[in-house]
């Protein structure tokens, strides 16, 4: 081992620490002021968001705080092997929740497009919903929704609540959609290159390839934006489009989030190294995380291409 | 075969069973107290589910009882004030592969007729009636399906007054469990029901026929029953739906099929008068006391006695109520979407609707003097429906 | 480095601790602050079912009382507990310093006091706190639901991630963190059952944060999710939900297998019989765990097909059960047994819980749940594995470990009367259960009819009792604490066996910080 990362011998187990309390008290603040604005905006006249950015505008600072503390601490020579293959388990375990967190999600689209969504339209096992939904016919993606088929809003059969008009157009998977796969795998590959450079010690390609994924990264979320505003605007796709825009934006939607996340921790990542020198041959834990949380998202977005635009 | 089975499993176990289970030899009776097992029913399907309950606790028992005498000898004989040494053995293959396919085998045995019960149970097919049933919060409709298109519907909601919950005052035989326009079906004749829910999840379950089956808004589900001896059996809603969810009972009245005619005949009767009725005026008293009867079996729960409110919005001094006419039959008619309030339009007829509109506008203190006839509300549903 | 400070002084000890045990500590105290909480909402419930009629609360509020018991009692009493027990006992079993990352584990900790205040809080909002059961089954929590909803929402998804915390935490440190020696197959099956544990939370918690997430967006962004009018599906939250909640119920139970896998070897003083089944056991039950969760769900009107597939599934889980009692008992076999409080509560704990076991079979009989579902019989069963099992084992850990924790005895006669008052207590509160429900009475409601009256009665006196026993539990631990007799043998218990009982009572504030070889 070398350099100044030479592993302690002991673990390193820090004496106290107020980041803890701080960043549950900010994720206090946070939910509190989420609910109460929500709350406002749904059931209310009108809502407060003040709380939640105070909440959110702490969160973020402690977070910061944080990982910016662990880094000095590793610089400092103070992980010992066994507390960095910690953080490794951490890593790897975390990604797996994410995994069956969108897993979820996935099951549900599974749910709706071969049960549910059936059964509504008089197929299957449970045909005799269709009395209901007189006239109702089930594919996908939902263009009309039951209630659409029974005559809207105001039709009084029972359980006829919300409104849920079906989107005019579905959302293709030859354009946008294909670029941004486009991007995100080859965002996969330029990341792996950097990841070779750093092995190998070569700053200068490292902070390069690293650059060029951010790039395509950030295009794919400006892509996805768009790809939002052509649906809100264009396609009558949106949240209260039925099932196919709930399950739409639930799916891109915290995929969305998740790309933004990954590229924000990889920008962190290339800031340590364009600008701190951090990372060396051996060490190198922050920026890998970041790059299996990154490949993480990709596959996921894979699974998302196939299963939400294609099929 | 597996009647055979749990004959054996009956006598093996006889003490435990004659406590556990004599209590309920008798056939539909009325529930007694200190009932301590499932009733065996009236239908086959029940008794096939009390066998199968029978059967999987005599299993149990038996395995209980060698479990526990083994442990409980080991713990008296082996206990250390009696200066018993410590053995020190441990696995033992044979005896770990044994209590692992034992079980195993007991498992499949239960698995058989269980498997037999539950097609029985889903077999809907080849019924000589149907009825839509639908969950409400907090009451029952019935919808007789019938051939000729002239569909029979009626509300089913607790019949026990409210002084009875409340106050003091004595508690009848059937508390809780009594309502007021019972289902009925013809004895001997197989009865499909189509289960839905107009707002939350509800659960149709009667204990004697062995059918319990959930109310899912928006979606339809099949059960079925055939009772052969006529009487009330009485169940309940056995799926949390709000605050009322204890106190919307069901009652099946089992009637012989001569009898079902002729109280098919009557409602048939009954719904042509109502629409003589819907044609007519009616005074502001008539309108009240009307309003007055359908406000207590639909509203109160929601608004209060005194329309002070509760989970709905207070109706005294309500500006919907002290408002516009035309809002007020709106919400009544199309309730207020995403809240409690429900759509009425297709629960209470119009003259009800008026009745009640009419009602709000002049009970608990609103004293607008004005009069909402069934022609109102039907003109607004017609115009409204746009 | 390598300096052996003790504790910090003061509040700032405890706020800002990252010392695995005393943040096991602060996870005890707070849960046993939401057991009372619990209780005392069990005690309404309890109160008002004392005879038929409404006295004491309106129905309303009941609904309220029946969802916030279930949820404090399982997400704020027992998991918590138990991750306690593994904050304080895990490290010392494998001879690690401390948890793997221990700022993390701080974090864990606080998110949760956070999260149930929030919850609580819902009990003085406008409209009432939830009121949907705490399976909180669409739509009558997202179109039906009262506002307090979303601050539920919110507060579960900061419980779920507390746990998910919690759980990486001890994932890494079993696996990273073990002494030189301590092979996996040579862990005590505390450390076992809560890896295991600790995965299944990893597994589901992220798909119960993925319900509540929905129904958020079907509350405030008109998704359809959960609503047939936009072609969703209010079953589909069934799914989801149960697809997390089955695993729960092993997540629940799992730990404290552990615990009786520690005590009652030791007092019997013989080893337990199957080391290696018993793990393989417990594997195999989290494994069938994910395949069980619609037996929640035969009612809802499941095509056939699945009906029978689940049926199956969950009845093949009394296979490994079994082997894990046959373990216990065999165990007891020809030992040299003695029955100090620890033992007392096991020993109750294999008896209550297999019969809570065989009732969970009964359960699992689809055509006789038919009968079952949603009636009193399901309370009864899930009390007797939840109440004789986690809670009665959780009492026996206590006992077993708190002279390790604080160097102090307590008091045999008091933990024997606890443990009898609270062992009869509960069977009379929760026995007659069986029969009202077999009679026909549903579950969730604040009134019934006459023929269930007797029982309820003597339900509700037991409940009284029981009550009561958690009183003298508490005054017990607290009597141990302040004025217990001293004891200083680093092997509290003769039959103890573990890296444990190698530290010197009680247990200093570091161990093990050059690990210890184990052979
Ligand atoms: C600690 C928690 C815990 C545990 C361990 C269990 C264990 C089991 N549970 Fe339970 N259960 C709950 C907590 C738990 N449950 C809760 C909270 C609910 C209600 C949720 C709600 O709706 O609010 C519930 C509800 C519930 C239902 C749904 C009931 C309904 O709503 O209609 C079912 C149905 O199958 C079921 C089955 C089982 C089974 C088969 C086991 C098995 O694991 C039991 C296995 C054990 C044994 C069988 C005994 C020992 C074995 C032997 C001695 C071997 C030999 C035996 C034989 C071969 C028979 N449970
Ligand atoms: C591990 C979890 C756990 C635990 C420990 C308990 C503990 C108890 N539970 Fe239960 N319970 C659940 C989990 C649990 N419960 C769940 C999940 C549900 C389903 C909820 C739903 O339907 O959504 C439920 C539902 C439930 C019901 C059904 C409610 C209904 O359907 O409407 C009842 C009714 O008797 C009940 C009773 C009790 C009692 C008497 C205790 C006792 O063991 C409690 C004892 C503890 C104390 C009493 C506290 C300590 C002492 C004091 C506070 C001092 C004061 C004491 C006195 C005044 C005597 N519980
Ligand atoms: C299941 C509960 C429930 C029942 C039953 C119910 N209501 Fe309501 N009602 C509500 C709720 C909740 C609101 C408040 C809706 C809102 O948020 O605007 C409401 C609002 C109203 C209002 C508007 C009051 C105002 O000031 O805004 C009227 C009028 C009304 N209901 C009439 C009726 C009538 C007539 C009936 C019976 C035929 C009835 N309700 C039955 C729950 C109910
Ligand atoms: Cu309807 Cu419960
Ligand atoms: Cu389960």
């Amino acid at each position: 081992m070398a350099g100044h990362n030479s592993g302690a011998d002991t673990y390193y187990v820090p004496e106290q620490s107020k980041l803890a309390l701080a960043l549950a008290t900010s994720v206090a603040v946070l939910i509190l002021g989420a609910s109460i604005g929500l709350n406002g905006r749904t059931f209310g006249e009108s809502s407060s968001w003040v709380l939640m950015y105070v909440g959110l505008l702490a969160f973020v600072v402690t977070l910061a705080v944080w990982f910016s503390q662990t880094i000095k601490e590793n610089r400092a020579g103070m992980n010992s092997e066994q507390l960095k293959h910690s953080y490794v388990l951490g890593m790897q375990w975390f990604i797996f929740s994410e995994v069956m967190f969108f897993a979820c999600f996935f099951g549900v689209l599974f749910y709706v497009r071969n049960l549910a969504g059936p059964w509504l339209a008089g197929e299957g096992d449970k045909a005799v919903t269709n009395l209901l939904w007189d006239g109702f016919q089930y594919n996908w993606p939902m263009s009309t929704t039951p209630q659409e088929a029974v005559g809207g809003v105001a039709s009084q059969v029972p359980a006829n609540t919300g409104t849920f008009e079906g989107p005019k157009q579905e959302m293709k998977w030859s354009g946008i959609p294909l670029i941004n796969t486009i991007l995100l795998l080859t965002s996969s590959v330029t990341l792996h290159f950097a990841h070779v450079a750093l092995k190998n010690g070569k700053r200068r390609p490292f902070n390069m390839w690293l650059a060029v994924t951010l790039i395509l990264g950030f295009t794919f979320v400006a892509f996805q934006a768009y790809e939002y505003y052509e649906a809100y605007n264009h396609l009558g796709l949106t949240l209260d489009a039925g099932i196919y825009g709930s399950t739409f934006f639930i799916l891109t939607g915290f995929h969305g989030f998740h790309v933004c996340m990954g590229a924000i921790m990889l920008s962190v990542q290339w800031l340590r190294s364009t600008v701190g020198g951090h990372f060396s041959e051996t060490d190198q834990f922050g920026f890998e995380a970041s790059s299996w949380y990154w490949h993480f998202v990709d596959v996921v977005w894979v699974g998302l291409f196939l299963f939400v635009y294609i099929l | 075969m597996y009647r055979h089975a749990k004959q054996l499993w009956q006598l093996a176990i006889f003490p435990l069973i004659a406590v556990v289970g004599g209590f309920s030899a008798s056939v539909v009776a009325e529930p007694e107290r200190w009932e301590v097992n499932m009733p065996v029913g009236a239908t086959e399907v029940s008794r096939s589910i009390y066998d199968i309950h029978m059967l999987i606790f005599g299993i149990s028992c038996v395995i209980g009882v060698a479990v526990f005498s083994f442990m409980f000898y080991s713990l008296w004989a082996y206990r250390k004030t009696k200066g018993h040494k410590p053995a020190t053995f441990h696995d033992n293959t044979t005896v770990e592969i044994l209590w692992t396919v034992v079980p195993f085998f007991i498992l499949l045995g239960m698995a058989w007729p269980a498997t037999k019960t539950m097609i029985e149970i889903y077999d809907t097919k080849d019924a000589d009636m149907d009825i839509l049933v639908t969950g409400y919060q907090w009451k029952w409709s019935y919808e007789y399906l019938r051939e000729d298109g002239e569909n029979i519907k009626f509300f089913s909601a607790l019949a026990t007054p409210q002084e009875e919950i409340y106050g003091s005052s004595g508690k009848n035989e059937n508390y809780l469990l009594e309502v007021d326009n019972p289902m009925v079906i013809p004895a001997g004749k197989k009865v499909r029901l189509l289960l839905t829910a107009n707002d939350v999840i509800h659960s149709w379950w009667v204990p004697d026929l062995g059918v319990k089956k959930d109310a899912i808004p928006g979606f339809v589900n099949e059960a079925w029953t055939r009772v052969n001896e006529e009487g009330l059996y009485r169940g309940q809603c056995a799926e949390l739906c709000g605050k009322d969810h204890g106190f919307m009972p069901i009652v099946v009245k089992v009637t012989s099929p001569a009898e079902f005619d002729s109280w098919i005949g009557e409602k048939q009767q009954e719904a042509t008068e109502i629409k003589e009725l819907m044609a007519q005026n009616f005074s502001l008293e008539e309108l009240m006391e009307r309003g007055e009867a359908v406000y207590q079996r639909a509203c109160l729960a929601c608004h209060g006695a005194n329309g002070e409110g509760g989970v709905g919005k207070a109706i005294a001094g309500s500006p919907v109520a002290m408002g516009d006419i035309g809002n007020h039959i709106d919400i009544v008619v199309n309730g207020v979407p995403g809240t409690a309030m429900q759509a009425f339009g297709g629960q209470l007829n119009d003259l009800e609707a008026a009745a009640v509109t009419t009602y709000q506008r002049n009970a608990f203190g609103n004293n607008m003097g004005e009069l909402v006839q069934a022609v109102d509300v039907y003109n607004f549903k017609k115009g409204g429906g746009e | 480095m390598g300096e052996h400070h003790g504790p910090a002084t003061g509040m700032t000890r405890w706020l800002f601790t990252t010392n695995h045990k005393d943040i096991g500590t602060l996870y005890l105290w707070f849960s046993f602050a939401m057991f009372i909480i619990g209780g005392a909402f069990a005690m309404v419930i309890r109160a008002e079912l004392f005879q038929p009629g409404m006295q004491m609360v309106s129905p309303a509020f009941f609904n309220q009382m029946t969802t916030l018991h279930g949820l404090v009692m399982v997400f704020g009493a027992i998991m918590p507990s138990f991750v306690g027990l593994a904050n304080w006992l895990i490290p010392m079993m494998i001879g690690a310093p401390d948890m793997a990352l221990p700022r993390m584990n701080n974090l864990s900790f606080w998110l949760l006091p956070f999260a149930f205040t929030v919850l609580l809080s819902s009990l003085f909002m406008e409209g009432g706190a939830p009121n949907f059961g705490w399976t909180f089954y669409a739509p009558l929590s997202t179109t039906y639901a009262p506002p307090s909803v979303t601050f539920f929402i919110f507060g579960v998804h900061i419980m779920g991630a507390s746990s998910i915390m919690g759980s990486i935490n001890i994932i890494a440190t079993v696996m990273n963190m073990r002494a030189p020696g301590m092979t996996y197959m040579k862990m005590p099956l505390f450390v076992w059952t809560w890896l295991i544990t600790a995965f299944l939370l990893v597994a589901v918690m992220p798909v119960l944060a993925g319900a509540v997430t929905m129904m958020l967006m079907d509350i405030h962004f008109g998704t359809s999710f959960f609503n047939a009018a936009g072609g969703g599906d209010p079953v589909l939250f069934q799914h989801v939900f149960w697809f997390f909640g089955h695993p729960e119920v092993y997540i629940i139970i799992l730990p404290a297998f552990g615990v009786v896998s520690q005590i009652i070897p030791a007092f019997s003083r013989k080893p337990l019989f199957g080391y290696d089944s018993m793990v393989y056991a417990t594997a195999s039950i989290a494994f069938l765990s994910f395949i069980v969760w619609a037996h929640h769900m035969y009612t809802v009107g499941m095509p056939i097909a699945g009906e029978l597939f689940f049926m199956y599934a969950t009845m093949l889980i009394a296979v490994p059960t079994g082997v894990k009692v046959f373990n216990w008992i065999t165990t007891m076999f020809k030992g040299s047994i003695s029955f100090e409080t620890p033992m007392l509560f096991c020993i109750a704990f294999v008896f209550l819980f297999t019969i809570g076991g065989f009732s969970g079979l009964m359960l699992a009989i689809a055509p006789a749940d038919t009968q079952y579902h949603d009636s009193y019989f399901v309370v009864a069963h899930f009390h007797y594995v939840m109440v004789a099992g986690a809670v009665f084992s959780m009492s026996a850990a206590v006992y077993y470990w708190l002279p390790k924790w604080c160097g102090r005895m307590y008091d045999e006669t008091m933990g024997k009367i606890h443990f009898w008052v609270a062992f009869i207590g509960f069977n009379i509160t929760f026995f007659p259960q069986h029969f009202v429900g077999l009679a026909g009475m549903p579950r969730r409601i604040p009134d019934y009819s006459l023929q269930f009256a007797d029982f309820n009665m003597i339900s509700s006196v037991g409940a009284f009792i029981y009550g009561g026993a958690q009183i003298l539990f508490l005054y017990n631990v607290i009597r141990t604490i302040v004025a217990g007799k001293k004891v200083d043998d680093p092997k509290v218990w003769d039959g103890a066996e573990g890296l444990e009982w190698t530290l010197p009572t009680p247990a200093p504030y570091h161990t093990f910080t050059t690990p210890p070889q184990v052979k």
